[in-house]
């Protein structure tokens, strides 16, 4: 089984029918696939705040939701994850590419990188770093942990993980 | 008319419908004209109310009206594209267009200058899209409500504000009174 059927297997398991995404080439698989699952309405954003925006409406519509994008996008949504997100106290599971990690050919992706973790600390937004392609046994657990506590949670993928480039 | 009135005005036809309204003053307004547990009202991320309103639209069959502001639409245009390719026949986003930021000082907008909503919510691809005046924007809500299509309306007031107090609901209540609104 691919890394990205694993992971898409996961959110249907766990019902996430509603996922926004931003592209990120890292993620180009795992959006493929949110896209060919029936059980899954794929909703790409412009915009990662905009992708937030959408998934508090589905999931104060019934439907759980989630939103895929780069680690740039934390620069993007500060505000939307503390004065929506958090404050409104909802679920959001945020996959979320690594770039400007180990085998990263671009030099800018760094810039954001070195700042992502201490953003989501600061944020007190649990992180998990996949690392590993065994990392992502932790996946299912995760999505229930962030469903439990009705935080946004993110999940970094890096270059290594997807299998570099 | 300014914002208020039009809220005051078609308060008795939002009464019914869930209701996710803009941060600032016009949810202030809304919560002080007839406050609703239908009525999700937005403390803080200035021009997510199209994007929020679309996602509840997506994910169940009652009907759901955006209540925007200009200023707002312009933080987000990203927005119109994805309601466009996006289409709810339960969702409404009514964008009340006074062409000021009003819950900052009336600061001109650019929706007020030589840029129309209606004609970028056109050309964004949105099929439906209704400018009117102020007077007739009860008139159009309730036309687009019955229609059972997606509907962007564009009402053009004067700009201005009235004093009132800001919201101290807390924002878990907001949000789960919605919800059973929601369920119900």
């Amino acid at each position: 089984m691919s890394i990205h059927t694993k992971i898409v297997d996961d959110f249907v398991a766990n019902g996430v029918e509603f996922i926004t995404t931003v592209p990120c080439k890292q993620l180009a698989g795992v959006i493929d696939e949110v896209e060919e699952r029936d059980e899954i309405y794929h909703i790409p954003s412009n915009k990662e705040d905009e992708g937030m925006g959408l998934c508090a409406g589905a999931f104060m519509g019934g439907k759980r939701p989630a939103i895929i994008m780069q680690n740039t996008a934390i620069g993007v949504t500060v505000n939307t994850l503390v004065t929506l997100t958090q404050f409104y106290r909802m679920p959001l599971p945020m996959l979320i590419s690594y770039r400007g990690e180990l085998k990263e050919p671009v030099a800018c992706q760094v810039e954001m990188a070195v700042h992502t973790k201490a953003l989501l600390n600061q944020l007190n937004i649990p992180t998990y770093h996949f690392h590993k392609q065994s990392d992502v046994e932790e996946f299912d657990s995760i999505l229930k942990y962030t469903f439990m506590c009705n935080k946004p949670v993110a999940i970094l993928t890096d270059a290594t993980f997807w299998g570099g480039y | 008319m300014i914002r208020s009135e039009i809220l005051r005005e078609i308060a008795p036809i939002l009464r019914d419908q869930l209701v996710v309204c803009n941060i600032g003053l016009p949810s202030q307004e809304l919560h002080l004209i007839d406050d609703q547990p239908t009525n999700f009202y937005m403390l803080g991320t200035m021009g997510l109310a199209s994007s929020i309103g679309l996602g509840v639209a997506l994910a169940q069959d009652k009907t759901v009206i955006s209540i925007d502001g200009d200023g707002s639409v312009l933080t987000n245009f990203g927005t119109l594209p994805t309601i466009a390719n996006n289409v709810a026949d339960n969702f409404i986003l009514l964008i009340i267009d006074n062409g000021s930021y009003g819950s900052t000082g009336d600061q001109p907008t650019y929706a007020g200058k030589k840029t129309s909503l209606s004609a970028v919510a056109t050309a964004c691809g949105c099929e439906n899209v209704i400018e009117c005046q102020d007077k007739d924007t009860g008139k159009v809500l309730q036309a687009a409500i019955d229609s059972r299509k997606m509907t962007i309306i564009v009402a053009k007031c004067d700009s201005g504000n009235i004093k009132l107090p800001v919201i101290t609901m807390d924002p878990v209540v907001i949000r789960d009174r919605f919800m059973k609104s929601v369920q119900g």
